[in-house]
């Protein structure tokens, strides 16, 4: 056994998904069943998964595998095709193999007696290979590449139902968001290839290494972080790109779990973490801050939304928002945990308000629903679990990945007196406990406020259930670590999960990330301009340890405290809900009366689509329709009236030709005569005529030229 | 084999075709198509067999020993001007790297709308015999290298052209027409005078030593042929290469269209009938910018790189304004018109990096667009024949009611706006790249990135207003697509798959000849430089 297995068996994990999407295309119409040979696949790609996992992590638990080829080669520049396997791309492709794999048997119920069935497979499978893609790339451009792919099938996926309007424009709104946060994206690998003329993840790290950074200077280093991880603002739906996300749950629920909560849209902190060895302080920061806004905005928007998935999805872009804070804050390890557990009580959630949404004949408003814990009694259970894991309740994945990064919120604000990043986590906590319990309580808690629909309503079949306990069950802390209350005794972050050799110049790191024989005193936050000599020969040292163990020891001292406070909040949150919605001891519609504007703003989500139209959006289409109208009667008017004029003109000279000059010189009035007759728009233009002026022309210019 | 005039052949064997079909009568159109449908067919043959015999590692550009397929004979020699001296014109014809995937399009463009000709019938004896005098026009343009000739094959293209569309085109065809063949005729007046300028300042030394006034574009290319006085010679301090290469550049532009010279396209291309428009966008856009690659940035690279950065921004105008102006478009052909504004855009942008990147990059989106363009004028096309409108809001749901249409649709709109695993994907990223690895024009590239938005803002919103939604109760009648379309959609869709998934393919085909040319930009200001001192 070697590192060329694994290799192996990555390549056909990521190519068995593009065979299901080719022959599912191709014979939907024809074999009825097709979409079983495209179950299959994923199945068989989920089982070589797991044998890949097993292997990578017990029999190669330190080496980095890459192979590539080579794609184009041009001369001195060859760009390469290649494939990674390391720990962190083994657990993210079981997680999307693993989900990609429930969710297609969900879908096998879910999707039943649609017309565009076998299709529909088909785009799962295209998706599943373009995120396989992005797990296993080595350089940036592949990454850029599965990248647009899977913004292709999420596209294809969220306007699934393109018959209906809402999802046709929903569709298209990922698409045009995402390329937004594409173009900073893709100049971010402009500035890296322009630098380094390469794509490769390695060969980028090891020439920033040595010092080489854009533009010798790194602030355009810092630049080049905060462009890539556009891509990430975009794809994870981070603010102020974050409006696509809530549109796309008009796909269906099954795709909502699959992509747009579980594996793609978290491909953005999947690319964060592969990048995070070149980020430098300052774009550490401006990632913390993105993630902190998109933490809090949209939990602010759940607490008000009443269709069960736009809840859902509003606390999937404040989730992924902590991640992104969790990087930021230098919290790497916490932050792909938290990807990890997120992607199972997320994808739980999902499938889980599939059930009901299923079960209720597609009724998705919580205010119709109500008590269905007793008619759906499996789905309830699940939902619950995984409601208890992302508000992070002892005994869940979920308390052990949020308290960690809560743990390093806090420790950033001990070690660089910024506490903005903590205070928002645990509010963000604190809100999000909230919603959900909210989320719960009105729909499977009370009486049924839509009796008929209560009445019809029947447990999902077992196709459908399975996956939600299997969700369910990784969403229990055993997985993950032995010590319920600390997640760094279990292997997945002691042994599997590492921390990335960091290779940004010494001077540009956050204080703590320095490497231990740096001096501690040099300055914190600086975005040095210029790089000056001592910062090269540290970077030249070529130390191994990254994170400093000043930051570790502040994290484990940050833990205790971390971990009471956000138990404590998420208990408040808890609470209230309860308070609010079960036990009817508050009041809600008072209470949003009585803060109507903060109400008014919540329920419309913030205006940002209302402002988005009237701004971007009427800008562009508006500048577009004065162009078009300067082109259609300037730039094109001064061609016609040019024309005119020279019409004009020649009937002029036509005339004066017939009067004063008629039968003087025969070349020359073969030419007026020409000019005339083209401009008088003849039908059929004198072949002869035209033959003529160019051989009389020429033999003008010949004798101009000579006499020159 | 060895000396078969495999060029020759593959130019004027469509005007062996057309004197063919002379004799055909004319109320035989089965056989006239035919026949045209043969003689294309054959002439994609002799691609194959040129590209079969092609040999990857030998350069052109300006090197007359490592073009290749080279016939060369002497053409027009008249000493009888006592005024001028000897005027002499070579037939000389040959290929490079650069040449090479355009003679491949143009083939693969007139077979491909040979085929959607299949439609017309209004004299059809007439129609195909100007389509294969259009054909050998534009394949000689690709494989001229003596100027005289370059200019008369050039020439040759635009008269077919007229007829094409102001015959056999919409209800404004002749206003369409015109203004197409006066358009172009203004730039080939400036080609022609520039051309003329040349000639009387380039001597190539024959080989029985004498020297004369030469034609030969490779001899143009060496600053050792020029005369000491000649109005265009580098050796000259009070020379007008500056001018001339503008005027020349303007000339080459108009064909491109390059803003603001484009507003012939839209008009030509909504006036054309379909396979014109496929042959419009296909290869005749692509002589603009063959042009300036293969005349103006070879004969002038002293003053290309002085003028380079605002080649690009002209790129970068047409990329932007392109764009927006397709956004605003309510007809579909019209969209798709200004669309290829924008794209042609990236080839200018892509010429300007001077780098072996870059040019890279835009000599494969030349490829790219012709081929992409060509998919989505056919696709025009056949909602036209069917629904008899262009108008974009006046469908809706197209893809329920014909489903294999959409999915053509689908590949040709996410290829046009560069999605990966798809060729468009790979030229525009090699443009950029390349771009912004020149310093000078770094900010116009960023801006024009742009364009990668704005496409997906105009595309999706097409692919919206025609294909997504509820099907209009009118349109339920549509068929789906018949096995002609098929026949001309596969092939394309095939090509712009293969080369998706495998640039190189083509990137190694041009491989030397592009670095040869950035060899000769690099080294352009060094050779100009030192020949005034």
């Amino acid at each position: 056994m070697t590192g060329n297995n694994l290799i192996d068996i990555a390549l056909i994990i990521l190519f068995l998904p593009l065979l299901g999407f080719t022959v599912t295309l191709f014979l939907a119409k024809k074999v009825k069943k097709i979409y079983l040979f495209e179950t299959l696949i994923i199945i068989v790609a989920f089982v070589l998964s797991v044998i890949l996992v097993f292997l990578k992590l017990n029999y190669f638990p330190n080496a980095t595998t890459t192979s590539e080829v080579s794609w184009i080669s041009l001369g001195s520049i060859s760009i390469d095709l290649g494939i990674m396997v390391d720990n962190i791309a083994v657990l993210m492709i079981f997680v999307v193999s693993l989900i990609s794999m429930l969710v297609h048997l969900f879908s096998i119920a879910y999707m039943h007696g649609d017309k565009r069935y076998n299709r529909y497979f088909a785009y799962l499978g295209i998706f599943t290979f373009s995120m396989n893609g992005i797990v296993f790339t080595h350089n940036i451009l592949m990454m850029y590449i599965f990248w647009e792919l899977v913004g292709l099938s999420s596209y294809l996926l969220i306007g699934f139902w393109y018959e209906k309007k809402s999802a046709s424009d929903a569709g298209k709104k990922a698409f045009i968001v995402n390329r937004v946060g594409d173009l900073g994206f893709f100049s971010g690998i402009l500035i890296l290839f322009a630098t380094y003329h390469t794509f490769t993840f390695d060969k980028i790290f090891h020439q920033i290494s040595l010092g080489v950074i854009p533009f010798n200077s790194e602030f355009w280093l810092t630049v080049t972080g905060i462009l890539i991880f556009c891509g990430a603002i975009g794809k994870s739906a981070q603010f102020p790109l974050h409006v696509w996300l809530p549109d796309a749950m008009e796909g269906p629920t099954p795709v909502s779990a699959l992509i747009h909560a579980a594996t793609m849209v978290a491909a953005g902190v999947y690319l964060v973490v592969r990048v995070f060895p070149i980020l430098t302080s300052g774009a550490l920061e401006f990632i913390a801050i993105i993630g902190a806004l998109s933490a809090f905005i949209p939990a602010t928007i759940a607490i008000t939304q009443n269709d069960i998935k736009k809840v859902l999805a509003y606390s999937t872009v404040s989730q992924l928002g902590y991640m992104v804070m969790a990087l930021g804050v230098g919290a790497y390890k916490f932050a792909f945990f938290h990807l990890v557990t997120h992607a199972f009580f997320k994808a739980a959630l999902f499938l889980g308000s599939g059930s009901v949404i299923h079960a209720m004949h597609h009724e998705q408003d919580i205010r119709k629903m109500g008590g269905l814990r007793k008619k759906l009694p499996l789905t309830y259970a699940t939902f619950l679990i995984s409601t208890l894991a992302i508000s992070g309740v002892p005994l869940t994945s979920g308390f052990l990945s949020k308290d960690g990064i809560l743990a390093g919120t806090f420790a950033f604000g001990n070690l660089t007196g910024q506490w903005f990043f903590a205070f928002v986590g645990f509010l963000v906590a604190l809100v999000t406990a909230f919603y959900m319990f909210r989320l719960v309580i009105l729909t499977f808690h009370g009486e049924p406020r839509d009796k008929e629909k209560y009445d019809h309503a029947k447990e999902s079949p077992f196709v459908m259930v399975m996956p939600l306990v299997v969700l369910a069950t990784l969403s229990i802390f055993i997985w993950y670590t032995p010590n319920p209350f600390n997640p760094e005794q279990g292997a997945f972050l002691s042994k599997w999960v590492k921390a990335p050799t960091i290779v940004t110049p010494q001077d540009s790191r956050y204080s703590f990330l320095k490497s231990d024989e740096a001096q501690p005193e040099a300055n914190v936050q600086g975005i040095q301009n210029v790089p000056t000599p001592s910062s090269t020969e540290a970077a030249n040292s070529g130390e191994e340890i990254t994170f400093s163990k000043t930051y570790t020891e502040a994290m484990e001292h940050a833990h205790i405290p971390a971990m009471m406070l956000s138990l404590f909040l998420a208990g408040i949150g808890i609470l209230f809900a309860f308070l609010f919605y079960q036990w009817k001891k508050l009041d809600a519609d008072k209470l949003a009366e009585k803060i109507n504007p903060l109400y008014k703003l919540s329920l419309n989500k913030w205006y940002f689509d209302e402002i988005y139209d009237a701004t971007f959006v009427a800008l562009t289409l508006g500048i577009s329709k004065v162009l078009a109208w300067i082109d259609a009667n300037i730039i094109d008017g001064i061609v016609n009236g040019s024309a005119t004029v020279t019409k004009m003109f020649s009937s002029f000279t036509g005339k004066f030709d017939n009067v004063v000059v008629d039968g003087m010189v025969n070349g020359a009035a073969y030419m007026s005569g020409f000019i005339g007759l083209m401009f008088r728009k003849l039908q059929t233009g004198k072949v002869q005529t035209y033959i003529v002026l160019v051989v009389f022309s020429l033999v003008i210019l010949l004798f101009l030229f000579k006499s020159f | 084999m060895q000396n078969f005039p495999i060029l020759s052949f593959i130019t004027f064997l469509p005007l062996l075709g057309m004197v063919i079909l002379l004799f055909i009568p004319k109320k035989n159109e089965l056989i006239i198509k035919s026949l045209t449908l043969v003689v294309t067919s054959l002439q994609v043959i002799a691609a194959i067999v040129i590209l079969h015999g092609y040999n990857y590692a030998l350069g052109g550009i300006n090197d007359p020993n490592s073009f290749q397929f080279i016939e060369k004979y002497r053409w027009i020699d008249i000493t009888g001007f006592s005024w001028i001296g000897r005027i002499k014109v070579d037939y000389f014809l040959g290929i490079d790297g650069i040449s090479v995937p355009l003679v491949l399009l143009t083939a693969i463009i007139s077979f491909i709308a040979t085929l959607s000709s299949w439609t017309i019938n209004k004299s059809v004896k007439g129609y195909f015999a100007m389509f294969l005098l259009l054909d050998t026009g534009m394949m000689g343009v690709f494989v001229a290298l003596d100027l005289f000739l370059f200019y008369i094959f050039w020439e040759l293209m635009l008269l077919p052209m007229y007829f094409l569309i102001g015959i056999w085109g919409g209800p404004r065809r002749e206003y369409a027409a015109i203004k197409f063949f006066l358009y172009t005729l203004f730039g080939s007046i400036f080609i022609l005078i520039v051309m003329i300028a040349l000639y009387f300042s380039t001597k190539e030394v024959l080989p029985d030593g004498s020297r004369v006034f030469t034609f030969n574009m490779l001899a143009m290319m060496n600053p050792q042929n020029y005369t000491a006085t000649g109005i265009l010679s580098p050796l000259n301090p009070n020379n007008l290469r500056l001018i001339a290469y503008i005027a020349l550049f303007v000339g080459f532009a108009i064909k491109i269209p390059m803003f603001p010279f484009h507003t012939w396209l839209p008009d030509a291309h909504v006036e054309a009938p379909t396979a014109i428009s496929v042959i419009l966008a296909g290869v005749l856009l692509k002589m603009g910018t063959y042009g300036i690659l293969r005349v103006c940035f070879p004969i002038f690279p002293d003053i290309t790189r002085e003028l380079v950065w605002y080649i690009a921004l002209f790129g970068m105008i047409n990329i932007i304004y392109g764009a927006l102006c397709a956004l605003a478009q309510k007809d579909f052909k019209k969209m798709i018109a200004y669309s290829s504004i924008s794209h042609m855009g990236l080839v200018l942008l892509g010429m300007a990096s001077l780098n072996a990147m870059g040019i890279t990059g835009a000599v494969f989106q030349m490829f790219n667009h012709g081929t992409i363009t060509a998919m989505l004028f056919l696709i025009v096309g056949v909602i036209y024949d069917r629904a008899h409108t262009r108008g974009l809001d006046d469908f809706g749901g197209l893809a329920t009611q014909m489903p294999i249409y959409a999915g053509f649709t689908t590949l040709a709109f996410f290829a046009a706006i560069g999605l990966p695993g798809l060729s468009g994907f790979v030229s525009e990223a090699f443009v950029f790249l390349g771009a912004f690895g020149f310093g000078n024009i770094r900010v116009l590239t960023v801006i024009s990135t742009l364009g990668i938005l704005l496409g997906a803002g105009y595309m999706l919103w097409a692919m919206q207003r025609v294909f997504l939604g509820g099907l209009k109760e009118k349109w339920a009648s549509l068929k789906d697509l018949t096995f002609r379309e098929y026949a001309m959609l596969v092939p394309l869709a095939v090509i712009v798959i293969f080369l998706g998934v495998y640039p190189s393919a083509m990137l190694n085909l041009m491989n030397s000849s592009v670095n040869a040319m950035a060899k000769l930009m690099a080294g352009a200001q060094t050779v100009y430089g030192s020949l005034l001192h």
